[in-house]
């Protein structure tokens, strides 16, 4: 087999004209039984807002599964989009509105993909969000027990009032998100 | 209770995709992130992702019929193909484009260069590919165009695209360049892909044969996202 993939490029400052959903932030429709809003701050190695960025997120249903067909344990036909997006405004904040995933049952804790793209990302970068309410999962999951303890808590959602939790990005430097390779 | 994991999708080759920080293009300079990757095994997040299909509006693939009038430019014909890099169709994916309109100039507030603007073009549009992974826009050439990035620096004519394929491992955002464009040389964009050959895979064919007689030049640029690994993953069980 061949892996003649296309290459990546930058969205570029202008991804808004493509990329923009009006309700793209909305994973479940507002006063869903359970929600929860995760908003944070997309920030460069100076410290500055990325203001022209783009968040993405991919979940399971608050039953850790998945309505689509490469789930093993088949597509639950719910209907259930998974799929946030939100870009950055002038500020670099960013929010969604979304209920928590379930465990999936594999020894992960609950988590959220995470995907940021902007201008001066040539490809995407991705991270994940984990839930401040689950310490004793987040301490058995692969990735997080992976990483030196300051490195893991930059995956950690912070609560920040009754259904709000805040999930800052640091592209670069001080606190710098933990990024993965997928 | 335990579920296996499952077969994840391959990693691309080196020099396929642009390092992050390529510091030809400033803008990488402060947000690529300084640490290295952390390996994440692929397990259910990764191997699923969205299936987006819904909402699209009828005049989405076609940039030119959007507005009361017809844009100013060259009308041109984007299609091609959505594989894996095993060959398949991927079908039913979406595929967002954005681009400039034909003197270069984007339809976005803080595109500030003094070239007009068209009231008869935006410049979004999307698609969904059918069941053999194609898809096709009609849209114009769009103009390139001068940027700040260093002395006299000029972006070739390119359009933006955007995929999601079927697993969160499969997302791409990539830019469609046209044939011999005399820019290339001089765009850190471009140049950003390490290797000359995939480099190449950024460029679309002219073809004859897919244009639209007294209508619309064509341009194929077929669109190859990951493939999927042939078994699952093993290890023991902790």
């Amino acid at each position: 087999m061949s892996e003649l993939l296309t290459p990546s490029q930058t969205v570029g400052p202008f991804l808004s004209l493509g990329l923009t959903w009006l309700e793209g932030h909305l994973v479940v429709p507002p006063g869903s039984p359970g929600a929860i809003r995760i908003s944070g701050v997309l920030t460069d190695g100076a410290g500055e807002p990325v203001g022209d960025g783009l968040v993405e997120t991919w979940q399971a249903d608050a039953e850790g599964r998945f309505d689509h067909p490469d789930d093993p344990r088949g597509a639950t036909g719910s209907g259930f989009r998974g799929f946030g997006r939100c870009a950055t405004d002038p500020g670099g904040r960013f929010e969604i509105l979304t209920i928590k995933p379930g465990p999936l049952g594999d020894g992960q804790a609950p988590h959220i993909d995470v995907t940021v793209l902007a201008r001066g990302l040539l490809d995407r970068v991705v991270t994940r969000i984990y839930f401040p309410d689950e310490a004793t999962a987040n301490a058995a999951d692969p990735l997080l027990a992976s990483l030196p303890q300051e490195r893991a808590a930059t995956l950690v959602a912070q609560e920040t009032g009754p259904s709000e939790l805040r999930f800052d990005i640091r592209l670069q430097g001080d606190g710098e998100t933990v990024f993965l390779a997928v | 209770m335990t579920i296996p994991h499952p077969a994840g999708y391959r990693p691309a080759p080196d020099g396929n995709h642009p390092p992050l920080l390529s510091e030809g293009y400033r803008s990488t300079v402060l947000r690529a992130p300084s640490e290295a990757p952390v390996v994440l095994r692929h397990r259910l997040t990764e191997v699923t992702g969205p299936l987006l299909t819904g909402d699209i509006g009828p005049n989405d693939h076609d940039l030119t019929a959007q507005h009361d009038g017809e844009p100013i430019g060259q009308r041109i014909v984007v299609f091609g193909r959505v594989l894996d890099s095993d060959g398949r169709a991927v079908p039913n994916t979406l595929v967002e484009v954005w681009q400039a309109n034909a003197a270069g100039r984007y339809a976005h507030a803080r595109d500030n260069w003094p070239a007009p603007l068209d009231p008869n073009f935006t410049g979004g549009g999307r698609v969904v590919t059918d069941a053999q992974g194609n898809y096709s826009f009609t849209t114009i050439k769009p103009g390139a165009y001068p940027w700040g990035n260093h002395h006299n620096a000029w972006r070739p004519a390119h359009i933006h695209l955007s995929l999601f394929g079927r697993s969160f491992t499969q997302r791409l955002v990539t830019q469609m360049y046209f044939p011999d464009d005399p820019l290339f040389a001089q765009d850190p964009i471009f140049n950003s892909v390490p290797d000359p050959t995939a480099r190449q895979r950024l460029v679309s064919t002219f073809d004859l044969e897919a244009t639209r007689p007294e209508w619309a030049l064509a341009y194929r640029f077929d669109v190859v996202l990951r493939g999927r690994e042939q078994t699952p993953f093993e290890e023991p069980h902790e």
